[in-house]
């Protein structure tokens, strides 16, 4: 099952002089962007922790309508996803909108301090959700196109793991400094906008210009002619019509559409577990650090196995934990299994889609065909959120029975829409394959 | 830009950031310290849940005893604070019994609780919360004391929030640890949902009836509750964090003015007709206000200039009259003795 994989495990059997060396490479421009996705995440989780406190002890506001507007704020962030992915792929400048969507975030943690009532710190959240948005997709095109396709899986494992450590870090840093300064909220979006402008700072050094032939080059004219012009909607919209990435966008639709939020899934574990009440804040922490420990090597299994057969398997595994919870056995592990379950769920998916994206979308519509995936999963995502929402407010708690199966019929159908396409590989993606090789520096360290 | 001119620029960047993050830490640190011209003094000294004609409530003026629990006598709530030793995100007490919600910063996650102290403020009883605290009262009697938290999802992709409402018993601490498992009554027909949400609990004398707000269905609704039955029969629509009056005969709550929107205006409803009448109070209001006394509710707003503390008000509880500022830096009123 490889999936543009004719030039599959590269680093075995191509190069059996310098094979381990060469595929622990990671390109520098996925440790950079590693880098800025830890330090933003840092930046960004520190919020999060405290806005709850902030709002209720700070503000004395009630946030249960904020929850409602967290999901509509996701299914806008999803859908400025394309419009980022597809300005990115037109100005030919994935760094330019990635830095934008980075500054914007930057920008609203300071202006959360002059926010006082829920309306001003809804527009802040929503702004920084549109720069979450703008940048998702150029940042993955530039790990893609950054990468060669047989190693893509690894490294957006390598990215996920490091943009998790500062979503586990974030909260630490937040309440480190309110353990400092009591009541010090000012002090904790402070800190944060320091941190996120320095995520700016270092993207802007250390990351190439998507554009550019590499690193090294990046400054250098580029030769007239040989760079394609942007591309218009027309092109963009072309993308749809390659099989591979519809059958892609669908098989991640429908997975999304099964794809119950945390949030859901934390509640049912405390509910059907009998877990003592002060440990819910500590499930996310849970899953947060096996996708960490998990993210790298279920890349690096999904570029030798295929990215489709472990995108799966992740969906697989969560099946389990849905079928655990439903079951409910009286194990004392039972809510550790099921946090690994979901840990392994994220690491097999998160970094694995858009691997396999990556290996087949021509490179001068990377963004837009990773923004086009990205939206589907997300907005499937969201509609599950809103159907599971509704299915517990009128068959109460069981709907998970319903979205589990519903799991398994689209894990079946999506599997089956994925299967190995025949051996003649697509002309676009194997130049682009090519390319892909021909873009890492491999002569410069 | 070469190689060790990036990381130089690198360097100076973090130095520069990081020098502004520590002093904005320190200041912030140093502020805590300070206290605030202008500001209500406070002192520190020995406050008692029995002591009668006085107020209490959570300090919010900046300087060492910010959060603390304070009482100030009831003629004069703009007098010298008296400080305890309690710190409280929420706090509210009866016949000598009060109930604390505290929240600090652990170390990987917020640590909530739930204290419960005698009239000294010596802790009785110390409760782990699933969540951020919210709304926290004690029945008259002292023997029954509920508490709201928020139980937040995480951050991304939750389209969810939740609430989860615990009453305990102070004389056996028995505990019912969420309302959510008490039998539904809803327009006179038994109702069972997974989508059901509790919160701002208000105690009756008899030791038995209480009213809180039910949300279900994108819709809240007062109701009124009863211990032993472990049950709840919904009165009315739209109706949040109702406080019963003294007398028993009416209660103040905030109404939601649109749907969708968070503004909030106080209302009084007469229980006997379900009659209710608006506040003179036009700001938007969140908070479980409190009855001074069968005509005075007083309740939080948050302060003027000020993001991260609230001032106290107090409005006629008949709809006539205007609003009064009653304390400036609080929260948490209750009435001592």
């Amino acid at each position: 099952m490889y999936l543009a994989d004719r030039s599959a495990p590269a680093g075995a059997k191509t190069a059996p002089d310098g094979g381990p060396v060469r595929t622990r490479t990671v390109a520098s421009t996925v440790l950079a962007l590693g880098a800025v996705s830890l330090i933003t995440d840092v930046s960004s989780e520190m919020v999060t922790a405290v806005l709850p406190l902030y709002l209720v002890a700070g503000l004395g506001l009630s946030p249960l309508g904020f929850g409602a507007l967290d999901g509509v704020y996701n299914g806008v962030s999803a859908l400025v996803q394309l419009t980022g992915g597809h300005l990115a792929d037109r100005v030919r400048n994935h760094k330019l909108i990635a830095g934008i969507g980075y500054g914007l975030s930057a920008l609203c943690k300071p202006l959360l301090l002059l926010a006082h009532s829920l309306g001003p710190v809804g527009v802040v959240l929503a702004l920084e959700r549109t720069g979450k948005g703008l940048r998702t997709a150029p940042r993955d095109a530039l790990i893609s196109l950054s990468t060669p396709a047989e190693l893509q899986g690894r490294a957006f494992g390598v990215h996920r793991a490091m943009d998790t450590t500062g979503a586990l870090l974030g909260p630490l840093a937040a309440f480190f400094i309110l353990n400092m300064a009591v009541g010090g909220y000012d002090a904790v979006f402070g800190v944060s906008a320091c941190v996120a402008v320095l995520g700016v700072v270092v993207l802007m050094l250390f990351v190439p210009s998507g554009a550019g032939p590499g690193p090294a080059a990046a400054g250098a004219a580029k030769p007239a002619g040989a760079e394609p012009a942007g591309v218009n909607l027309r092109e963009a919209a072309a993308l749809l019509r390659l099989p591979r990435l519809r059958a892609l966008a669908l098989c991640a639709a429908l997975l999304g559409l099964t794809t119950v939020s945390d949030a859901f899934l934390y509640l049912l574990l405390q509910d059907r577990t009998g877990l003592p009440e002060h440990w819910f804040p500590l499930l996310p922490l849970g899953t947060a650090a096996v996708f960490l420990l998990l993210a790298v090597p279920a890349g690096a299994l999904a570029d030798r196995i295929g990215r489709r057969t472990v995108f799966l398997a992740g969906h697989a595994l969560l099946l389990a934990g849905y079928g655990l919870l439903l079951w409910a056995p009286h194990w004392s592990a039972l809510p550790y299994l099921v946090l690994v379950l979901h840990g392994l769920f994220y690491a097999a998916t998160d970094g694995v889609l858009p691997a396999a994206v990556g290996a087949t979308v021509p490179a001068k519509l990377r963004a837009t065909g990773l923004a086009v995936v990205g939206t589907s999963q997300a907005l499937a995502r969201f509609g599950c959120s809103l159907a599971f929402g509704a299915a517990w407010t009128v068959w109460g708690a069981d709907p998970a029975l319903a979205a589990a199966a519903g799991l398994c019929c689209c894990a079946a159908v999506a599997g089956f829409v994925l299967r190995p396409g025949p051996p003649a590989p697509a002309p676009d993606s194997a130049t682009d394959a090519g390319t892909g090789t021909g873009r890492l520096p491999r002569g410069t360290r | 830009m070469t190689r060790s001119r990036r990381l130089l620029v690198l360097a100076v960047a973090v130095l520069l950031l990081g020098g502004l993050a520590a002093a904005l830490v320190l200041r912030s640190a140093a502020r805590a310290e300070q206290t605030h011209e202008g500001d209500p003094t406070v002192a520190r000294g020995r406050v008692l849940l029995g002591q009668p004609n006085r107020l209490a409530f959570l300090n919010g003026a900046k300087g060492p005893h910010r959060g603390a629990l304070v009482s100030v006598p009831g003629q004069t709530p703009q007098a010298e604070r008296t400080a305890s030793g309690l710190t409280c995100q929420r706090f509210h007490a009866s016949a000598g019994t009060g109930v604390c919600l505290n929240s600090s910063p652990g170390a990987l996650a917020q640590d909530n609780k739930a204290v419960i102290v005698d009239s000294d403020l010596r802790t009785l009883h110390s409760f782990p919360l699933a969540g951020t605290p919210s709304r926290a009262r004690v029945a008259p009697s002292g023997h029954f004391t509920a508490w709201t938290v928020f139980v937040a999802g995480e951050s991304y992709g939750a389209a969810f929030f939740s609430t989860r409402t615990t009453i305990v018993d102070t004389r056996t601490w028995a505990v019912e640890p969420d309302l959510e498992k008490f039998s539904i009554v809803l327009d006179g027909r038994p109702y069972s949902s997974g989508d059901v949400n509790f919160w701002g609990v208000t105690f009756s004398k008899d030791d038995d009836t209480f009213y809180a707000t039910l949300g279900t269905a994108g819709q809240t609704y007062l109701v009124k509750g009863s211990i032993s039955r472990r049950s709840v029969t919904t009165l009315a629509q739209n109706v949040e964090c109702p406080s019963l009056s003294p007398d028993e005969t009416r209660i103040v709550y905030k109404k939601r003015v649109m749907r969708g929107a968070s503004l909030w205006r106080e209302h009084v409803m007469d229980l006997r007709t379900l009659r209710d009448q608006p506040l003179a109070e036009k700001r938007s209001v969140d908070d479980q206000a409190l009855w001074l006394d069968d005509r005075t509710v007083a309740y939080a707003l948050p302060a003027e200039g000020a993001p991260d503390t609230t001032d106290l008000w107090t409005v006629p509880a008949d709809g006539s009259g205007a609003p009064r500022l009653l304390t400036p830096a609080a929260s948490s009123p209750t009435r001592l003795g």
